[in-house]
């Protein structure tokens, strides 16, 4: 079981956090909209802390808001705001500041995504995975 | 030299218009489809339209070739990653950022970008040079070279009033470099007399201020 600190809750972050809690991980979640908490309960029998998720209200590049939501335990780190450069940053941040072993952040750029994957990190993009999936819709037309 | 620039608000746009006026080449980059309008009027080729937190756009501006880039947009993200990309992917010898938020200056050390300028901590110093705290002022910090240089008002009854330079006992790494002096400021020599009143200037290595502190008040 790992402690995984998700930073950005919107549809890919709370998804990805319920299923990571559902697996069995310690899982905590940090985002300034309260409305992400709300994401995270909608269609659920019970409440995110009742299921025994963790949910801070915060931005991701303030510090003491990170240390609330448990960075300095982090196995795992994914940085899934909506903004590629706030995820770009705080990823780093993970990674250099609380050496937080492994670090995922999402970049819906590809060319950023590309060239900082390259930089030794560990990138998502969204964005080629559905030109890929329009590409293999497309093969016979 | 030429010059890009990311962020075309208020300082971008002013910074833009003092470089091409001392003859340098510059290109600004803005995001804002009627902030960019309102400047290419103004600034015609000069000004592109585009996030510059783009590779591609970066590329069109000439990134490689620039002596300088400036990232000087809203967001401290947006200039963090402007810096890295143009520093690591395009060898842009000299960058410079600004630092919207005083809390996030410690990213920007942490990731080495450098320098930075920050306003509200410019405004903070110049309020610290009005109203000093404990009678000293940090003119200027290199920590990168770990190097500063600092002015101290000398107290009446302090060690070093009514001493000759020479005979304070200033820590290793330490330098009286100036004294100024009803208006007139002068570098001293070994038997310089420092009198209460004086302000001095002190050349010092981080980490002394306490001890040459205790040297110059009461």
């Amino acid at each position: 079981m790992s402690f995984i600190l998700i930073v950005g809750a919107g549809r890919v972050g709370s998804s990805v956090a319920r299923s990571m809690l559902a697996s069995g991980h310690e899982v905590s979640v940090l985002d300034e909209d309260p409305l992400s908490h709300e994401r995270l309960d909608a269609g659920q029998a019970t409440t995110w802390e009742d299921a025994g998720g963790r949910f801070t209200i915060g931005h991701a590049l303030e510090v003491d808001a990170l240390r609330e939501a448990g960075i300095e335990q982090a196995d795992v780190f994914v940085a899934s705001t909506d903004g590629d450069n706030t995820n770009l940053t705080v990823a780093q941040i993970a990674q250099k500041m609380f050496e937080v072993p492994r670090v995922i952040a999402r970049v819906m750029d590809p060319a950023r995504a590309e060239w900082y994957a390259g930089q030794g990190l560990s990138t998502i993009c969204p964005t080629r995975y559905a030109v890929e999936m329009f590409e293999q819709e497309l093969a016979g037309v | 030299m030429y010059a890009v620039i990311v962020g075309g608000g208020k300082v971008g746009l002013n910074l833009t218009r003092e470089l091409i006026e001392k003859g340098h080449e510059v290109t600004l980059i803005e995001q804002r489809r009627d902030r960019y309008l309102s400047m290419e009027d103004e600034l015609e080729h000069v000004a592109q339209y585009g996030d510059g937190t783009e590779l591609w756009v970066l590329e069109r501006a000439g990134i490689s070739r620039a002596d300088l880039l400036v990232a000087v947009t809203g967001d401290d993200e947006d200039n963090i990653l402007i810096c890295q990309i143009a520093r690591e992917k395009y060898l842009v010898e000299r960058i410079i950022s600004r630092v919207n938020n005083p809390r996030n200056r410690q990213y920007f050390d942490l990731l080495g970008i450098r320098p930075v300028v920050s306003a509200t901590e410019l405004i903070l110093r110049l309020i610290e040079h009005e109203v000093p705290q404990y009678g000293l002022v940090h003119l200027l910090d290199l920590p990168g070279e770990r190097l500063e240089i600092i002015e101290m008002d000398v107290a009446e009854g302090s060690p070093a009033a009514g001493a000759h330079v020479q005979d304070i006992a200033m820590p290793d790494g330490s330098l009286v470099i100036s004294i100024l002096r009803g208006g007139d400021g002068f570098v001293p020599s070994g038997d310089t007399v420092i009198e209460a009143g004086d302000e001095v200037l002190l050349c010092l290595d981080p980490g002394l201020e306490d001890q040459v502190t205790a040297l110059f008040s009461a």
